[in-house]
């Protein structure tokens, strides 16, 4: 396959022109053999094996960090009091808000019938799939002992007679993000089956043809199938688009119900949600990126892409920067000299130089994206979603830290400190998630073949 | 032409528009018994071949109401009935409390059912099926569009049916073996 060069296919259009959805040229067929050829070819591109290799590597520092951890219990991290939560939920919170863009894209731009979101769909439903379960290993691994926190987390039946509290929203969390992993994966998998059948259908080898052949189920395209298969695609939109607003906001209330300051806030659940689909724009864009150029995909993932997800970065990215805002008015306005102090510790505390970090990442350096030359340039974009990751990153670290180093008795205040451990799972967790997301790539179509080709004129029924 | 039994016959279309022609017109020449293959979903196939309601949405209501009844119950036998424990006072059927879990066992329960639901409607996973054993059936994932109007059909008669879709100019006319 040949890839083309970037400056030639990413062509800024003259001012009020905007770049097509899908490149010129492509009919039914060259989308099959374009976007199968990446899964069906023989040849493995250096790049991946590249990457791969990298990823594997670091996947191999998180099983390290976890044997030791399960071995040693949690002493290992930096966690102590008064700082309980540290690095774990950070990360939790962090990975899991990244996958929320893979369900805005898949379903509320569905449902609000945004053609764009076609072309990147199912690799954002994918990279939701796989944030979510480098989330899940953080609750799992914090409880210290991963092989009994089912009966913790889960309602099960066991001799001993205990149950969980469903007062509390931990419970609702584990519900929450075990029901999003769920339907992220029902959702994605139903997508892919008709691909599959394409796959299937124009693989050169048997042993090729019998996968897919398995995978896809006996998918022949038939109207009747098409007609259920839409209602069940439709439907899965409508149920997963309060879904993710709920899980989010049930991450949130993890911190609201809690009476300690900065928390305790009404306006958690919509902040959090904003800053879910802020960072998991950036996690889009930081793959589309390097996906488009590598494998030459600028057809099928046009500026145009690039562009609307720089500007609901950029709208998604004012209402956090608006959530900043109500956060140090609300504890200014309370008068309470607890929400005070966690204001004074943001700004002049020890981890001031953090916050201030934060407010560049997440609300100076987002301000670029208003010039249609940023949003155009690709190279820029990434580095602007790099950017905005690590803000997002950052933030949950004030939020959790911040509020928690110094509350109500000055006696118990402390300090946090991450310990090598404490790093290892975490980069270990991004080895983890590269490796699933290329693997992904490899042997599944990154983009949705059967949708794709409804954008084309050639789809269109005539009268 | 031979004397064994034939699933129906196959017409390949170019386009959709030549497909949905075709179907409107077969269905008004009184064919009920058929269906039409396509690489992605065309509305007006369906509705030619007669598609037009499906069940998928009561399956989908059924396994909400089966999920919200099922998490709510489960919260209120656990804290009420099972294991009830006083946490400040607080009531132990706390029913604002039981919303969030209730709410996310509907949506668990709405979306196993839509999906397994679809995929038991339309059959699948279905290891045979006739239509895979014309050879040109495999552009029905790529770039072709077919018309199948099926043996069992009362109407059916190979060489009537066969004039009638040679009749929209498909691109051949195929006999589906069993």
């Amino acid at each position: 396959m040949a890839t083309r060069i970037d400056e030639e296919i990413d062509v800024i259009p003259p001012k009020g022109v905007r770049p097509p959805i899908i490149g010129p040229g492509q009919t039914l067929g060259t989308v099959a053999d374009r976007i199968g050829g990446i899964v069906l070819t023989k040849h493995t591109p250096i790049f991946w094996l590249m990457i791969v290799a990298l990823a594997v590597a670091l996947f191999g520092v998180l099983n390290t960090a976890i044997a030791y951890l399960l071995g040693r219990g949690v002493g290992i991290w930096g966690v102590n009091i008064p700082v309980g939560w540290g690095f774990a939920i950070v990360n939790f919170v962090w990975w899991i808000g990244i996958g929320h863009a893979g369900t805005l894209i898949s379903a509320i731009l569905l449902l609000f019938k945004q053609g764009w979101r076609t072309s990147i769909n199912r690799f954002a439903e994918a990279m939701t799939i796989f944030a979510v379960m480098q989330a899940g290993l953080f609750p799992l691994l914090h409880t210290g002992r991963p092989w009994l926190a089912a009966y913790w987390l889960f309602p099960i039946p066991l001799t001993m007679g205990v149950w969980p509290q469903f007062r509390s929203p931990l419970i609702w969390d584990v519900f929450a993000v075990s029901t999003y992993f769920t339907v992220s994966f029902l959702f994605w998998g139903i997508g892919l089956i008709p691909d599959f059948a394409s796959l299937r259908d124009s693989a050169k080898t048997l042993f090729v043809r019998r996968i897919y052949g398995i995978l896809a189920m006996g998918w022949r395209g038939s109207a009747k199938h098409w007609n259920r298969y839409e209602s069940a695609y439709m439907l899965l939109a409508g149920l997963a688009t309060p879904l993710v607003l709920s899980v989010h906001s049930v991450v949130s209330l993890d911190f609201a119900v809690a009476v300690v300051p900065g928390w305790h806030t009404t306006f958690f659940p919509p902040y959090f949600v904003a800053g879910a689909i802020f960072s998991g724009f950036a996690m889009v864009l930081m793959l589309a990126i390097p996906f488009r150029y590598l494998y030459g995909m600028q057809d099928f993932i046009t500026l145009r892409h690039l562009q609307n997800c720089a500007k609901l970065m950029l709208a998604t990215g004012l209402i956090v920067a608006y959530s900043y805002s109500m956060e140090m008015f609300i504890g200014w306005y309370s008068n309470d000299k607890f929400e005070l102090g966690l204001v004074h510790n943001r700004l002049h505390g020890p981890y001031s130089h953090y916050y201030f970090v934060l407010i560049f990442c997440n609300i100076i350096a987002p301000q670029s994206l208003w010039f249609n030359k940023v949003r155009s340039t690709p190279w820029i974009l990434f580095l602007v979603s790099t950017i905005v990751q690590t803000g997002m990153w950052l933030e949950r670290f004030v939020i959790v830290v911040l509020s928690l180093n110094r509350d109500f008795l000055p006696s118990s205040w402390g300090m946090y400190w991450w310990t090598k451990w404490d790093i290892m799972t975490l980069v270990g967790t991004m080895g983890f998630f590269v490796l699933l997301f290329f693997l992904f790539i490899r042997f599944m179509p990154a983009i949705s073949i059967s949708e794709l080709r409804t954008l084309l004129p050639q789809s269109k029924v005539k009268e | 032409m031979t004397a064994e039994p034939i699933y129906g016959l196959m017409a390949e279309f170019e386009n959709p528009t030549d497909l949905v022609h075709a179907s409107k017109a077969a269905f008004e020449a009184g064919y009920r018994k058929m269906d039409t293959y396509t690489p992605f979903p065309v509305e007006e196939a369906a509705e030619a071949v007669g598609a037009h309601h499906n069940r998928v949405p009561l399956v989908c209501l059924i396994g909400a109401l089966l999920g919200m009844i099922g998490g709510y119950s489960l919260e209120y036998w656990v804290s009420v009935i099972n294991y009830p424990i006083n946490v400040g006072g607080k009531p132990f059927h706390a029913w604002p409390a039981f919303i969030p879990v209730t709410f996310e066992c509907a949506v668990l329960g709405a979306s196993l059912a839509t999906v397994f639901g679809m995929l038991a409607l339309n059959g699948l996973p279905q290891p045979y099926h006739p239509v895979f054993n014309v050879p040109s059936f495999t552009g029905a994932t790529r770039d072709r569009f077919y018309l199948c109007i099926e043996s069992q059909d009362p109407r059916f008669s190979i060489s009537d049916t066969r004039k009638f879709l040679e009749s929209y100019h498909p691109l051949q006319v195929s006999e589906v073996p069993y």
